[in-house]
């Protein structure tokens, strides 16, 4: 694409032509290439061929799972139901996508339009995020075509997962709402895009309590199972709001990080709001989520003294524990701390690099690595970890594909702007 | 003003009254420990088990399970440790016999199969009303609404639901139940009960099963530690073990809380109502305070006529 700009083509970003005309569908999706200059900008990005290298190993392997069944891709483990599907699919994928609420509700809530330049960019991380962790649940359950049952045919509304499982579908189709005015401008449906925005405010409120909850309830799913999560990452009382907590600077750093990306790769799909002012949102960005972290190591501290752990930080596991804090929360704080002091972008950047890496770290250890600890560790099965990658390359295939189309890196130019 | 106002607000709690309604409605727990009065439970005796392996014969008989890999005379079993822990109940044996050996003692025999908790953790925490404890003590599954999620085999602080990995179109929970369909619900004995050369194991109500017990104890106390395990172990579970040993020597779990594992996540549960209540009035307050008298933003702009982004 960057070939295509410096010989003067521009992408297609408005709904009308420069003489005047409609941009047809088709066009629209060539982003307003020809179909020949379109192939051959796909061929040409080398990061294409990693993806296709991916999915030529990947998706067969998932269709095997379908056809043979969990057995023949996982270690059929009775003792860690839950392997990486779960333990990076759900546990990971969520947290990181709570970029959605975070910039509805500051950008919304609390009319801070200096964020504008990225909250749709957030809002869209958020719903593929949850899209895609919904995806990884469908690999692993058992019998996916059910997954629909706790909603319509027979209920236990008494489970902590009833709740997530009704909240992460409620929070989706509020997120599809959200995100779809990008898509009615895109299409051309004003009086669609104008519906939504009119909700605006209910939507992103309804944003903010589900992701409250289901956010919580992803830890407190933990709490069933006492004994088993190591005691440093197990609290009954404060699972769920070290969860939520965490969350917080999760989907902030996950926003700076994804726009890292697409400032570096795809510049030419951004306008120059955009760029103009990434530098400013970044740095505002790591203040929030900097503050959100010291919130975390705070109640992380206090869970041990409530619960009186102090004696398990001596152990082998205690420096596995400390090394999750000192490298994803306290290394992470101080990263971001001189990055936002001195106003550099970059130091802001690795800090947001260190704090997703830390909450990533953070929940596999919760959810695999100290889970089970009295027993035996569980290694996954390569065609699990292949697997995984793979609906990740799908994910970001599918996130590629939307930011290259839809108005969420530039502002649409209706016809009376054109 | 007013007007856009009310709009605003109603449109916000609208959205809260919706999460409400879809809110689920919380059972009362913790209000009957003892479970069901006439619940049934079985009284296991370790001292007398001699780990000949005919319950586990007779289950598998009774749940037409799978040929076993070795054969239930093969007492080489007591030495398999795979992942170099014990065995545990897989999909093809509800029950199983361990080997135990204490420390300056005559081995321990020890039976593994549900123990069909007063409260279960794995029937709290499926999500689709999977698991039923009935009136006769048994905590059955219903494999017709089971999603697969597992998430009973995280809760379960046994280690005893097992799932069938290798079926692709109908993978289930495979766990005893007690003899429930079979037996239980026409007041018999269960299989392994019923097969036991040695008499180890008691079948009958759970009250009386805990004065037996205790009987026995108060009768040779040097024979018996002095505990019922399974009285108290998370709730009080329907099947009772008595032991020669300290209960850690023979591999149960005495870390186990005395509160049913519910009661963990109660604290998550009671603040969702809350949450669900207070944060749409708190957070269209929060966006009242905030945009209120800007001049700027599409705050205001999208409420009549949705032009935005200036």
């Amino acid at each position: 694409m960057k070939k295509l700009a410096a010989n003067g083509i521009k992408p297609h970003d408005a709904e009308m032509k420069a003489d005047g005309r409609k941009f047809s569908l088709m066009e629209k999706l060539l982003l307003g290439l020809t179909l020949d200059q379109y192939v051959q900008q796909v061929i040409r990005n080398k990061f294409n061929w990693l993806l296709a290298l991916i999915f030529v190993v990947g998706i067969p392997l998932i269709i095997y799972r379908f056809i043979f069944g969990l057995g023949v891709v996982t270690h059929s483990s009775y003792d860690y139901p839950w392997g990486l599907f779960l333990g990076f699919g759900l546990f990971c994928m969520v947290p990181l996508s709570a970029s959605g609420f975070m910039l509805g509700t500051t950008v919304e809530i609390f009319g801070r339009h200096d964020f504008e330049p990225i909250e749709r960019l957030a809002l869209l991380n958020g719903l593929l995020g949850y899209f895609f962790a919904v995806v990884y649940l469908l690999v692993d359950l058992g019998q996916p075509w059910r997954l629909a049952y706790p909603m319509v045919y027979s209920f236990g509304p008494a489970a902590v997962l009833f709740l997530v499982g009704w909240h992460v579908a409620t929070y989706l189709s509020v997120q599809v709402a959200e995100v779809s005015t990008a898509f009615f401008e895109w299409i051309g449906f004003r009086r669609g895009y104008e519906f939504i925005r009119k909700g605006t405010i209910g939507l992103t409120v309804s944003g903010i309590i589900l992701s409250t909850l289901h956010q919580g309830a992803l830890g407190a799913l933990f709490v069933y199972a006492p004994g088993k999560v190591h005691p440093l990452w197990y609290s009954a009382s404060f699972q769920w709001i070290h969860f939520f907590v965490s969350s917080i600077p999760a989907g902030l750093c996950m926003v700076i990080c994804v726009s890292t990306v697409v400032i570096y790769t795809m510049k030419w799909r951004c306008d120059q709001r955009f760029i103009d002012s990434l530098d400013r949102i970044t740095i505002s960005l790591a203040k929030g989520a900097s503050m959100g972290l010291f919130t975390y190591l705070f109640i992380k501290l206090l869970a041990v003294a409530h619960d009186n752990e102090w004696a398990y930080l001596a152990t082998g596991w205690g420096a596995w524990w400390l090394f999750e804090m000192f490298f994803g929360v306290i290394l992470a704080l101080i990263v971001l701390g001189v990055g936002i002091h001195h106003k550099s972008v970059a130091l802001c950047r690795l800090g947001a690099l260190i704090t997703v890496l830390g909450i990533l770290l953070n929940r596999l250890n919760t959810a695999l690595i100290a889970f089970n600890w009295n027993l035996y560790p569980e290694i996954p099965h390569i065609f699990e970890v292949i697997i995984s990658i793979t609906i990740f390359a799908i994910y970001v295939t599918t996130y590629r594909f939307i930011l290259n189309r839809l108005p969420i890196l530039y502002q649409f130019k209706s016809r009376a702007e054109a | 003003m007013s007007k856009i106002t009310r709009r605003k607000f109603l449109a916000g709690s609208m959205a809260g009254g919706a999460a409400i309604a879809m809110a689920p409605t919380k059972k009362a727990f913790g209000a009957n420990l003892e479970g069901f009065p006439d619940g049934m439970g079985v009284l296991v005796d370790m001292t007398r088990c001699v780990g000949c392996r005919s319950c586990e014969a007779a289950c598998n008989k009774e749940q037409n399970l799978p040929e076993p890999d070795k054969s239930f005379d093969d007492y080489s079993v007591f030495d398999e440790r795979p992942h170099g822990h014990y065995r545990r109940p897989t999909e093809k044996a509800y029950t199983v016999v361990n080997r135990y050996d204490p420390v300056d003692e005559q081995p321990v025999y020890r039976k593994i199969q549900c123990n069909h908790c007063n409260e279960p953790a794995c029937l709290t925490s499926c999500f689709v009303n999977a698991y039923t404890k009935t009136p006769e003590g048994a905590v059955i599954y219903n494999d017709k609404v089971c999603v697969g999620c597992r998430n009973c085999m995280i809760a379960c602080p046994f280690g005893i639901p097992a799932y069938s990995y290798s079926s692709a179109i109908n993978p289930i929970i495979k766990k005893c139940i007690f003899c429930y369909d079979t037996r239980l619900k026409n007041g018999q004995t269960p299989a392994c009960v019923e097969a036991c050369p040695q008499q180890v194991m008691v079948f009958g109500k759970r009250k009386e099963l805990i004065k037996i017990a205790h009987d026995r104890i108060r009768r040779s106390p040097v024979k018996y530690v002095d505990q019922v395990y399974g009285e108290k172990e998370v709730g009080g579970t329907g099947w009772l073990y008595l032991s020669g040993v300290p209960f850690q020597e023979a591999g149960f779990n005495i870390s186990l809380p005395s509160e049913p594992i519910i009661n963990n996540v109660k604290d998550f549960l009671a603040i969702v109502p809350m949450v669900l209540a207070i944060w749409p009035a708190l957070f269209t307050g929060f966006h009242l305070l905030a945009t209120k008298g800007k001049s700027h933003g599409h705050g205001d702009d999208h409420s009549h006529d949705g032009q935005e982004e200036h």
